[in-house]
């Protein structure tokens, strides 16, 4: 259940005739479903490393290749050694025929290079990937979304692995238009002898713990839930007051509850001693908690101003300055902004400078913690349905809703999904990223 | 059984408590203590977790209630695998539940479990009349129409009249408050004694709320997030506004001083202690607050005696101090059930009387004053209120973490008078 009667409306048939174009049905991760529901189509131009590794990873999940003629689920092409802009011509000779076939809630990922400052057509191609993916993105259909992965001489074709799960698969549903780059892994390098049993593929976090701010409703209790489905040990933290609804979740997922106020002075060490206490480390830390308190800035007060970067920036900021050794070391942390905080957003001036807030801690914070195998990154997500969006006008949210290009909101399990790619021990090559969750939402694209 | 080891609190849980017919107006028993149970489970990641026994128990129950404790076990998120039963010992039966849970432990029969006590004044049980009953029993054992109408033939108009639960002990007729103010004249308990510990109740609870004491101790139900009885912003000169409510009739009537204040109101709610053997905790990574070290209980005969209803404490702790070696100078918390301010306030005195130590507790000297701050220091019931059975499991709990936060060897007594003229006390040990 969506509420989304509009997009209920365009299924029926009737409807359609009259010529009021379909809005998608995402297709969405079950366990247990297959990577693909068809046959994917792999192509590289010139010294791509990645095709051969991809194709291996389709086969052995059981994903045929497309050949010539038929429908296709996916269309990866590795154009990762892609220089020039006859080399360019590829990609686009590659790619057309395949526009059509692609089938409903089809994907299309690109691999490229990082811009070489030192050749400036290898530089200006490899942006060029940046304009072309976010115009395939606004010219699919029917659900299907276009993404970039852009890699560097150094990135190991398996740290690419979980990243191209991810934007196969359906748990990227509302993830469209988004540019990714993957690095080498971060932190030592991992002797793979050593590093025990990977961790089974329906359960990727196994044996994780995990930490989720406002875990008692919205995008924080599906990210609990997703994590917990995927294997994690889940510590739900909400404020006091939302005790029982945090409890009901936690003991859902089997997991365990910790009511405090994140903005509470104490708030950080109480975490890290519980963590300490209960587990012995933390793998994963999600910051979801936030809130917002909106006027415009000529009515701003103080309070409001205050309140929102408290929750948003403050106790995010304390907090993994708290963390220290009880961070594992391979721990992910994932910090929830927001489109707003990068399109910005009228009357949300507090909101929008607490989001871009926690992008700039990203980006500071990831180079740092790199060194002990340590990421980072920030999940922005657009227009989600959740509570906070149900209460706004109907005009406002009928809106926020359509411009983006899958012409729906996302579900809180789409930001959930993506935190849990991030969780990933093996997804060591990501940090210091900003990934949206919003539909290639129209905003500050 | 094994050598006898101490029981480990946990921790615990409960729900706001909230004044009768207020929050909790529609929410039975069994609603409560599932909700605390679940409150509990999710602290302690107990969801699907099988523990050794769940004892809780209810002063008012309907008789849909039977099995209330197990009734709640398979409602909650713990394994339906883990036993439990009822226990009723008036006020006291939630600290009871402590001593059973944490006993079994001591001796080894169980590894964890789970203390718990629920009442609701609200939802309190109206029987039938007892005639109507008979008229009922009659009918329902009636074997042919003939008896049958011969039964109902029995029915009155009077019979309709219901059985509404009363607040009073069956054997004297008088209401608790009633018993309680007769003992407040006998000890000389002054109107403003009585004030002055209602509003330290309330502000001692009130700090600790905003301290976030309570946050790991408590978790919300039915929109409420704290004790809808807690009046922070109460003080002495409000509270001796309010009119005498217990004592007032009678040639000593001009002489009351037990007001709504200074008395705990009727309330609703549940609490939950999780108690296990160093080990089990140890195991699940689970912290010890607290261990219990003992429990004595006692009885006096106020119906033809001269002991009051609620002085049964009075007799306990000085055996259970005396059994353990120590004095009151080796408590670091008192913590006294204010089923109203005098029958505190009486208490101590008994303990600082030299002639009652003689000829009562038969000691040589008084157990003495205790230090004011060492009592009650996060509020207590004429703060949070008083669902019967719920309290032993909130002051449990409670003093555990204060003990938790003052250090390991910290001590700590409890004190619970309960009607019938009984009483349960207990020794904690912080860890
Ligand atoms: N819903 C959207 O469309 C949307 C869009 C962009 C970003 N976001 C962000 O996603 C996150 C979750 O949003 P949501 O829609 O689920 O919101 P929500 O209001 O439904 O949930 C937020 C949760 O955080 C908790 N919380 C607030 N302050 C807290 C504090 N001081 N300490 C502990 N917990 C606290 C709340 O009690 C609540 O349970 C927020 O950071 C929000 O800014 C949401």
């Amino acid at each position: 259940m969506t509420g989304d009667l509009l997009r209920d409306i365009t299924q029926i048939g009737l409807v359609r005739k009259l010529g009021v174009p379909r809005i998608p049905v995402l297709r969405r991760y079950e366990p247990g479903a297959p990577l693909l529901d068809g046959p994917a189509l792999v192509g590289v131009i010139g010294a791509g490393r990645f095709a051969e590794p991809i194709r291996a990873l389709l086969t052995a999940a059981g994903v045929a290749d497309a050949g010539d003629e038929g429908r296709i689920a996916a269309v990866v092409l590795d154009a990762s050694a892609v220089r020039t802009i006859d080399e360019l011509a590829g990609v686009q000779q590659f790619l057309t025929p395949t526009m059509r076939r692609l089938q409903p809630c089809g994907r299309v990922l690109l691999i490229a290079p990082e811009p070489d400052p030192a050749d400036p057509e290898a530089a200006a191609v490899a942006q060029a990937f940046d304009g072309l993916v976010r115009s395939i993105g606004k010219e699919l259909r029917a659900g299907a979304t276009a993404n970039l992965l852009v890699t560097t001489a150094e990135t190991d074709p398996a740290a690419l692995d979980p990243s191209v799960r991810f934007f196969l698969s359906a748990r990227s549903a509302y993830v469209d238009g988004q540019v990714v780059h993957v690095g080498p892994p971060v932190g030592r390098a991992v002797d793979p002898a050593a590093a025990g049993d990977p961790a089974p593929a329906d359960e990727p976090l196994s044996g994780r713990v995990a930490l989720v701010t406002g875990a008692a409703r919205g995008i924080g209790a599906a990210v609990a839930e997703t994590l917990a489905r995927d294997g994690a040990t889940v510590v739900a933290i909400d404020v006091p007051a939302a005790g029982d609804a945090l409890a009901k979740v936690a003991n859902e997922i089997g997991g365990t509850a910790l009511q405090l106020d994140i903005t509470a002075p104490d708030a950080p060490q109480r975490i890290v001693a519980h963590l300490e206490e209960r587990h012995g480390r933390v793998d994963v830390v999600v910051h979801n908690a936030g809130i917002t308190r909106d006027k415009l800035l000529a009515n701003m007060t103080a309070d409001r101003w205050n309140a929102v970067l408290a929750v948003n920036l403050r106790a995010q900021l304390a907090i993994n300055a708290a963390l220290g050794e009880v961070l594992s070391d391979t721990a992910r942390i994932v910090c929830v902004a927001s489109t707003s905080g990068i399109a910005g957003n009228r009357g949300q001036t507090n909101y929008a400078a607490s989001k871009a807030g926690v992008i700039g801690m990203v980006r500071a914070l990831a180079p740092q913690l790199a060194p002990r195998g340590v990421t980072i990154n920030a999940v922005a997500p657009g227009f989600i349905e959740t509570e906070m969006t149900a209460k706004m006008p109907v005009a406002t949210r009928e809106a926020g809703r359509r411009i983006n290009s899958l012409r729906q909101g996302g579900l809180p399990v789409d930001v959930a999904e993506t935190i849990a790619w991030l969780a990933r021990a093996d997804n060591g090559g990501v940090t210091g990223q900003v990934v949206r969750v919003c539909g290639q939402s129209w905003l500050g694209a | 059984m094994t050598s006898v080891r101490r029981a480990a609190v946990i921790g615990g849980n409960r729900i706001p408590f909230a004044r009768s017919n207020g929050a909790y107006a529609e929410a039975s028993n069994l609603d409560m203590l599932t909700a605390a149970l679940d409150g509990l489970a999710a602290r302690f990641g107990l969801a699907g977790v099988e523990v050794g026994e769940v004892a809780g128990g209810a002063v008012l129950k309907h008789s849909r209630d039977r099995d209330l404790t197990r009734e709640a076990v398979l409602g909650s998120s713990l394994a339906p695998t883990t036993p439990a039963y009822d226990v009723a010992q008036a006020c006291g039966t939630g600290l009871e539940t402590v001593v059973l849970v944490a006993n079994k432990i001591a001796l080894g029969q169980i590894e964890s479990g789970i203390a718990a006590g629920v009442d609701s004044a609200s939802d309190a049980p109206v029987a039938l009349n007892d005639d109507l009953r008979r008229v009922l029993m009659k009918l329902n054992g009636a074997k042919n129409l003939q008896q049958r109408i011969a039964a109902l033939a029995g029915l009155r108009p009077g019979q309709i009249v219901p059985e509404l639960p009363r607040n009073a002990e069956p054997r004297t007729g008088l209401s608790m408050g009633e018993h309680a103010a007769i003992t407040a004249l006998e000890w000389g308990i002054t109107r403003e004694e009585q004030d002055e510990l209602a509003v330290a109740s309330h502000r001692n609870l009130a700090a600790a709320y905003d301290r976030g004491f309570f946050d790991d101790l408590v978790t919300p139900f039915l929109g409420l997030s704290r004790d809808s009885t807690l009046r922070a912003d109460t003080s002495v000169e409000k509270l001796a506004k309010l009119k005498p409510v217990f004592g007032t009739r009678g040639k000593n009537a001009a002489a009351a001083t037990m007001t709504a204040g200074n008395s705990t109101p009727l309330t609703d709610g549940a609490a939950t202690v999780l108690l296990g053997s160093d080990e089990w905790a140890a195991e699940r990574r689970l912290p010890v607050l607290a261990h219990v070290v003992d429990a004595q209980t006692a009885a006096v005969d106020f119906v033809h005696g001269e002991d009051g209803l609620l002085t049964a404490p009075v007799f306990a702790m000085p055996k259970l101090l005396a059994r353990n070696g120590l004095t009151f100078a080796d408590i670091d918390f008192f913590e006294i059930h204010e089923a109203f301010a005098s029958t505190v306030l009486a208490t101590l005195k008994a303990w600082e009387d030299p002639a009652f130590a003689e000829e009562r507790l038969g000691l040589d000297a008084p157990l003495g004053p205790i230090d004011r701050s060492k009592l009650n220091v996060t509020g207590s019931s004429l703060a949070t209120g008083h669902p019967f059975a719920a309290t032993g499991g909130r002051i449990t709990a409670t003093l555990a973490k204060l003990l938790h936060e003052k250090g390991p060897g910290s001590k700590g007594v409890i004190s619970i008078c309960a009607a019938g003229g009984q009483g349960v006390v207990a020794l904690l040990e912080g860890a």
